[in-house]
């Protein structure tokens, strides 16, 4: 029971990091229709940036200012090179975005070089919050998941109470009537790309220090946000939340408990093969669930496609 | 191997037909010369290994432009087939009851079988959707098998792939394939075969709906055809080729791992494929011959290649969608008037400043990569083979020097280019 409480913990933090990557992909592609490929991008420059700046000025000067300077980026990006590729269509957008996924990567490897960068939390974190059963959980955890609410919550309220949510969520529907009530819509595009990307750059601060800021890292994270949002729904952020919350899960409990596919074949009445080295079935029965952790969401994605096309959450035509 | 219409009345339709036939085939006979020929120029075995690469990227490339360019589907993750294709007959030339039967030339076809068999299954969800739901779905199951690629050993050998010895196969018509030639003339047919096969694929009623669900699904399906099932062939036959590229990589290496079927796989051959020019037949081969030697030449010159491929392919998509294909066939019209001597002045100008501001810049990138990653003390370097004290100003100075000055001629004398330009499109005593 107490393990499961931790593991719960665990992977709500997992859930929560993916959230904030996804819930700003998922905006920006129900807006205008192209996937970010470099979404994962600006989480690595997020997790950069703030390293250097924590070297100058501490790490909270960094949470501060890093993702600013990401949205920044992100909305110059909007502005001088997908609006431009947008006249040809959705597929060289994509590929704009992959080509810039391959650019930053490059980039970050040009200046820091191809070593982890020390990036740590803050010093007044370093102390464990409480223990449940012997396994203290750090309080850095407890900020990182008051810092992914706090940011979904203002999030939320932004988009359903403001004036400006009002228009963004008119934008999104009927960009064309927006734009006839005088409204701005390229630039409400452009600031909706800022502010997907610096929310990347807020989960790139927060998550270098603990899994680690290396110019792997957008690669790492990168295709499991993509899974996210399609498990979800394309489009929608809610799906986004709940898929996010599924995975983080998922991947943490199976990692937590050694589950072995040895057993439930037997349980099904499979006799093992003897000698198991030499059957052609031998991987299947040495399975693991923490050896298939990683890829749990992929199998999950595939199954969803299979049966649930739109996603969980998305609309039948989307 | 573009499309020529010629319309000379005088001749008559039959002779018209004949001469277009003709004029389609030149391009063929020329590159069939080209392969027989390239061994006895290039002699050295390092020259025939690339030429061997170069072959099987240009199927690869292919077989990817068959869903990119001739069907409008985008995928990050065509590696998978390519790479399965080889594992399989990874398998069937260690299988020795099975292999010693089998003369090696028809492996591709087992490659290219189990390719699209694994596109067959995978193709039944994804195509579904075109555009962003189907880079997606590439993508997560790229993915997946590349990860299971670790998990199922006994099929992809773990971390250190599997082997084995092509040589063990039927000897073919004597040949036993010990030598690098003889595997380089297997490729060269095998190439000039599949790439035959793509380009009549692409002239059949089946490859033209290709194009049709690519431009408009909505009105394809009003005139009667699912586009559903018209990406499934397309992506079908590009599973098979890309299948028979993954059995010539393993007759060639002989060596198949993960890095055969992971995702930077993928990326690479959507690299070639777009920088080549995915609007024409030839720009994926183009693309393919000119990445691979620039990979082989400038790899060995700079840690930093990577970095210039970035900005290279990002420029080329926010600048010309059409890649270096389409930058070439801009030029028929004016070639069509004669007139493309008018811009060969105006071109010298223009891009040799421009290449001067371009070979600045890369150099100023070398000598900031150097002074900050260089270990401590260690000022030497070597650009454009001067070596010199990259802590001294001069190079600095010149560096910039070079930068600055080529882009401004090359932005000084670009409105000279584009009057030189729109001249050489119009017809003398037309309206430009």
């Amino acid at each position: 029971m107490d393990l499961i409480l931790v593991n719960l913990i665990d992977g709500l933090v997992t859930g929560l990091l993916l959230f904030m990557l996804s819930a700003g992909l998922t905006l920006i592609f129900s807006m205008m229709g192209v996937l970010n490929f470099a979404h994962a991008s600006f989480y690595m420059l997020g997790a950069y940036f703030a390293f250097q700046i924590s070297l100058a000025l501490g790490f909270w000067m960094g949470l501060l200012i890093a993702p600013l300077v990401v949205g920044v980026m992100g909305a110059g990006v909007e502005r001088y090179g997908l609006r431009r590729v947008h006249q040809y269509g959705h597929v060289p957008e994509l590929i704009f975005t992959f080509g810039l996924a391959l650019l930053i990567e490059e980039l970050v490897q040009f200046i820091w070089g191809k070593n982890q960068m020390p990036y740590e939390g803050p010093d007044i974190l370093q102390f464990t919050a409480f223990a449940i059963a012997g396994n203290s959980i750090p309080a850095y955890k407890i900020f990182m998941i008051f810092i992914s609410v706090a940011i979904f919550i203002g999030l939320l309220w932004v988009l359903t109470r403001t004036r400006v949510g009002m228009i963004i969520q008119a934008a999104l529907t009927y960009p064309k009537t927006v734009e006839a009530l005088g409204h701005n819509v390229p630039l409400i595009f452009m600031g909706v790309f800022g502010v997907g990307t610096a929310l990347a750059g807020v989960a790139g601060v927060i998550a270098g220090p603990v899994l680690g800021t290396f110019p792997g890292m957008a690669f790492v994270l990168g295709s499991i946000v993509f899974v996210t949002i399609v498990i979800g729904g394309l489009g929608s952020l809610w799906g986004a939340l709940v898929a996010s919350l599924l995975i983080g899960w998922i991947t943490t409990f199976s990692k937590a408990y050694n589950l072995r596919m040895e057993d439930l074949l037997t349980t099904f009445g499979f006799t093992k093969p003897e000698p198991i080295w030499d059957s052609p079935w031998r991987d299947l029965w040495s399975i693991t669930s923490p050896q298939i952790a990683d890829i749990l969401p992929y199998v999950l994605m595939v199954l969803i496609l299979i049966f649930r096309p739109y996603g969980l959450f998305g609309k039948r035509d989307a | 191997m573009t499309d020529q219409s010629t319309t000379n009345a005088s001749k008559s339709a039959q002779g018209v037909r004949a001469g277009s036939m003709m004029l389609a085939l030149t391009p063929w006979c020329i590159a069939a010369v080209a392969l027989l020929v390239l061994p006895f120029i290039f002699t050295a075995n390092s020259a025939i290994t690339i030429m061997n690469q170069m072959a099987i990227t240009i199927i690869f490339a292919l077989a990817y432009n068959m869903l990119l360019g001739q069907g409008g589907m985008l995928s990050f993750g065509h590696a998978v087939y390519a790479g399965v294709g080889g594992f399989a007959c990874m398998h069937i030339i260690n299988n020795d009851a099975f292999f010693s039967q089998l003369p090696l030339p028809l492996l591709p076809i087992f490659g290219g079988l189990f390719g699209m068999g694994l596109a067959m299954i995978v193709g039944s969800f994804s195509t579904r959707k075109a555009g962003t739901v189907f880079a997606m779905i590439s993508l997560g199951v790229g993915e997946l098998i590349a990860a299971c690629s670790v998990i199922i050993v006994a099929f992809f050998g773990g971390e250190e792939g599997i082997s084995g010895d092509r040589t063990y196969g039927l000897p073919f018509l004597g040949v036993e394939f010990l030598q690098q030639i003889e595997v380089y003339y297997l490729i060269a047919v095998w190439l000039m075969l599949s790439a035959a096969l793509m380009y009549l694929y692409s002239r059949t009623p089946l490859g033209r709906m290709a194009n049709a669900v690519r431009d408009n699904p909505e009105r394809a399906e009003f005139l009667g055809y699912s586009a559903r099932w018209v990406r499934f062939y397309s992506f079908v036959a590009s599973g098979f080729f890309a299948g028979i590229a993954g059995a010539l990589f393993a007759i060639n290496y002989e060596i198949l791992t993960e890095e055969n079927l992971n995702t930077t796989q993928s990326g690479i051959i959507l690299l070639v494929t777009f920088l080549g020019g995915v609007g024409f037949f030839f720009g994926p081969i183009l693309g393919a011959i000119v990445f691979t030697l620039v990979q082989t030449v400038l790899s060995l010159q700079t840690e930093l290649w990577g970095f210039y491929l970035g900005i290279v392919f990002v420029v080329t998509v926010m600048f010309f969608p059409g890649g270096l294909a389409g930058l070439i066939m801009m030029h028929v019209p004016a070639m069509r008037l004669g007139k493309l001597s008018v811009l060969a002045l105006p071109y010298l100008r223009t891009l040799g400043a421009g290449f001067v501001g371009c070979l600045g810049a890369a150099a100023l990138i070398e000598m900031v990569f150097h002074v900050r990653h260089a270990s401590v003390g260690d000022h030497e370097m070597t650009v454009y083979w001067t070596t010199f004290d990259s802590h001294t100003v001069l190079p600095w100075v010149l560096a910039i020097a070079a930068t600055v000055v080529g882009f401004w001629i090359a932005r000084a004398t670009a409105p000279s280019l584009a009057a030189a330009w729109s001249e050489a499109n119009t017809a003398d005593g037309g309206q430009p």
